[in-house]
């Protein structure tokens, strides 16, 4: 009898959630399984590292240890949803979903229940409307940005003329891959381009056909917006077909080493988005060796510092870590309620005062977010990946997207949410 | 001793035909809705809901009506996951199209407009068996997920391609939407499989139900007694489909109220309702909600254990829980065949015998 007890009480312990605890609890929505782990990975892993760093090296933020629970997803939706079922009761600070199919799930629940979202560069753009979207947080660049960045870039190459080139745009075929393709319709009646999608079904192993139409449709340029392991059977894919790769332009999530190196040197030169610059040669990076790495303390297998998804995921815990000092600012007191953290994210400045001093000296755009603004200013990079030396670099400067096109877009789209769903304009 | 029929004297033919005739497992019965209703709603929050209970019913609810077509009339089918879609889809057309319109209607006529679906698919039985069958449904199942990405229409042209509920209430509380409480969501999703779950059970014990299983047993056979085989077929592609849409229409508006078709409704759901209802035990309504709670429930369980109270790196966790699980399905299938639902029936045979084990 007391070990039926025992077992029952084992089960009942097994589905209940742990209780709320103290310290700055931050929840990671990780996925380290599953065709999008090559993804998921680094941006866990420099996640988790940076807030290690700062607990070892600071004692927390303000004299609060950060807490990082990580839940896996599998970027799968339903399991997003469960994990974020699981960690909220324990006092969630902000939530990372690092997918755009979760994050669109969780807005509205999130809203509701008070919890802030920071979906960097992914998720609903329309959330950069924060008089509509109260609790969701887009900065510093966002899809649509992306689109127009791309853009822009393109008509540099062609000193400002892309009439009648064509362009095809690969996509995953989910809400993430369907978010450009808006933008980059509005852009084309612009600047008079031609259009064509092709979309590639979850997961993206298998790219022949839509590779065969493109082989065929002779195109000027190809954009992507790919994530996990569609992003390196997509570059595989453009060079069998002997595509130039310098015309082949991926979004920020469809550009790290993990996409280019299984196609060895036929991927030199294949291009992609950034929202933050690259590489390690920062001071904070080098506490980050002495502290966290040397010390044994890095998350994962730690063979992915420096790569480009884990200076990203670094980036998203600056910026969230960055948010929480300005919530404890305005607050007066260090351990935060989701609430105070939400008028944080909404009052985060980042200059590159303030990024020198955080050690990280031109690593991303300077912005200040506002009440109306939570999609930063729209400021991107290009880098191009060298396969001799194996290494991205930053080869443009930094690129806007074009606002009075872009801003408009998300006028109209969070009006139509704002309608479809009731809510009342804030910030007015 | 206690699991006796000894005793009991039945007095009408009602009486004697009744789904529990045994007073313990009656007891059970009575017991458990008690629970159901009766104190679950008032302990339940979000976690519970969201992450058990609310997408245990709904998986039950789509492995019950697969269990009608595949388990009592004997036609494979691999669509479940894009007639759920179907559900789904028809759902948010008619949440949308007509908002004055009851949720509870709402979702039973997506489960009228996937019982058409399903006929249309269902076509093929009559002429193809087996595995030839499965390759039928197969195709239903990509071309319906495709089609709800192509057309623009079912989703109402939103730039994402995907569907969201919007808020709608049952006698003045919320049900959809975000700001539903988990008792209301609960006792929702729990009402509409209990009353369709007792609804399964009586058309089974029936004659449309008799229809299928002899069809099932041996069609031609059946044909001979003056079993229509097309009535029979049908039907059961009918039914069976009004489960499935309706659990897709929950899935979609009470569960997770955001969705995009090929992510939600891919292939992996036709097989995890597949597998719910061979481990569960084919042609058994209770073997549905053993299925359901095996597939839904044990990765959620493991995972707490792994990685909550044993502290494991997720990722190492969530590995090992595909091996346990890959691992259990394989011992539940060599030791009981039939499925969890027949160990049940045997622990119930032995239970009448016992503690005189011979004795017949």
């Amino acid at each position: 009898m007391k070990f039926k007890k025992m077992i029952f009480a084992m089960l009942i312990a097994g589905f209940a959630a742990p209780a709320a605890m103290a310290d700055l609890f931050v929840p990671w929505l990780a996925y380290r399984t599953g065709p999008y782990s090559p993804g998921g990975i680094p941006v866990a892993d420099g996640f988790s590292d940076y807030m290690t760093l700062l607990n070892e090296r600071d004692g927390g933020i303000g004299g609060e240890m950060i807490v990082v629970e990580e839940c896996e997803t599998a970027y799968n939706t339903q399991k997003g949803v469960e994990c974020y079922e699981a960690t909220k009761g324990k006092g969630a600070l902000v939530y990372s979903p690092l997918s755009t199919g979760i994050t669109y799930q969780l807005i509205p629940k999130a809203t509701a229940d008070g919890i802030p979202i920071h979906s960097m560069g992914y998720g609903r753009t329309a959330a950069a409307d924060g008089t509509v979207f109260s609790h969701v947080f887009n900065f510093p660049a966002h899809y649509w940005d992306g689109a127009s960045i791309a853009v822009n870039h393109i008509l540099d190459l062609n000193e400002g003329d892309i009439k009648g080139k064509k362009i095809v745009l690969v996509y995953h075929n989910s809400a993430y891959g369907k978010e450009p393709i808006a933008t980059l319709e509005l852009l084309a009646d612009k600047y008079e381009y031609e259009l064509m999608l092709v979309p590639v079904d979850h997961p993206g192993q298998e790219q022949k056909a839509q590779w065969l139409q493109i082989r065929r449709e002779k195109p000027d340029y190809i954009l992507m917006w790919g994530w996990g392991v569609m992003n390196s059977v997509a570059i595989n894919e453009a060079a069998n077909i002997r595509f130039p790769m310098e015309n082949f332009i991926g979004v920020w999530w469809s550009g790290s080493e993990a996409d280019v190196l299984p196609a060895a040197d036929r991927s030199n030169g294949y291009k992609a988005l950034a929202i933050n610059r690259l590489g390690v040669d920062y001071p904070a990076m080098d506490d980050m060796k002495k502290y966290v790495l040397d010390a044994g303390l890095a998350a994962g297998n730690g063979d992915q510092v420096g790569t480009v998804l884990y200076m990203r995921g670094v980036y998203g815990a600056l910026l969230i870590t960055e948010a929480i000092r300005v919530a404890q600012k305005m607050h007066g007191v260090t351990d935060i309620t989701p609430e105070m953290m939400r008028d944080g994210l909404e009052n985060l400045v980042i200059t590159e005062e303030l990024m020198t001093e955080l050690g990280f000296p031109n690593f991303g755009p300077s912005f200040a977010v506002t009440c109306e603004n939570h999609g930063g200013e729209g400021i991107g990079y290009v880098q191009q990946w060298n396969a001799k030396d194996q290494e991205w670099t930053i080869i443009s400067e930094a690129i806007q997207s074009e606002k009075e096109i872009i801003d408009k877009q998300i006028a109209d789209a969070s009006a139509a949410y704002a309608e479809e769903n009731n809510i009342q304009r804030r910030c007015l | 001793m206690f699991y006796r029929e000894t005793g009991e004297f039945r007095t009408s033919y009602p009486n004697d035909s009744q789904t529990f005739p045994i007073k313990f497992d009656r007891r059970l019965y009575y017991i458990m809705l008690f629970a159901a209703f009766g104190v679950i709603p008032f302990l339940i929050n979000d976690y519970w809901a969201n992450a058990v209970f609310v997408p245990f019913l709904i998986w039950a609810m789509a492995a019950l009506g697969l269990n009608l077509l595949t388990g009592y009339c004997g036609q494979i089918s691999l669509g479940t996951g894009g007639f759920m879609a179907v559900g789904a889809y028809a759902c948010y057309k008619l949440m949308t199209a007509f908002p004055e319109m009851s949720i509870i209607l709402c979702i039973m006529f997506a489960g009228v407009i996937t019982a058409l679906v399903g006929i249309l698919f269902g076509l093929p039985s009559l002429r193809i068996k087996g595995f030839y069958l499965a390759v039928a449904t197969l195709a239903a199942q990509f071309f319906l997920v495709w089609l709800f990405n192509k057309v623009p229409w079912f989703y109402n042209y939103s730039s994402s391609g995907q569907i969201s509920a919007p808020e709608r209430t049952v006698l003045g509380v919320a049900v959809t939407g975000s700001f539903t409480e988990a008792w209301a969501k609960y006792l929702f999703c729990l009402t509409m499989v209990f009353v369709f779950a007792w609804v399964a059970r009586n058309l089974t014990r029936g004659a449309i139900g008799r229809s299928w299983m002899a069809i099932r047993d041996m069609d031609i056979a059946a044909e001979i007694i003056g079993v229509n085989p097309m009535k029979a077929k049908l039907s059961a592609f009918a039914l069976s489909s009004f489960y499935i849409g309706m659990a897709g229409a929950m899935f979609f508006a009470n569960y997770l109220g955001a969705i995009e078709a090929t992510e939600a409704f891919g292939i992996n759901q036709s097989f995890l309702v597949l597998f719910m209802i061979i481990i569960g035990g084919l042609g058994s309504i209770a073997g549905s909600f053993i299925g359901a709670a095996f597939l839904v429930l044990m990765p959620v369980l493991l995972k707490n254990i792994l990685v909550g109270q044993m502290g494991w790196n997720t990722a190492i966790a969530t590995h090992l829980e595909f091996i346990i699980i890959g691992g259990l399905i394989v011992l539940v299938l060599i030791v009981e065949p039939h499925g969890m639902a027949q160990l049940w029936r045997v622990a119930k045979e032995k239970l009448r015998l016992w503690p005189f084990p011979h004795a017949s």
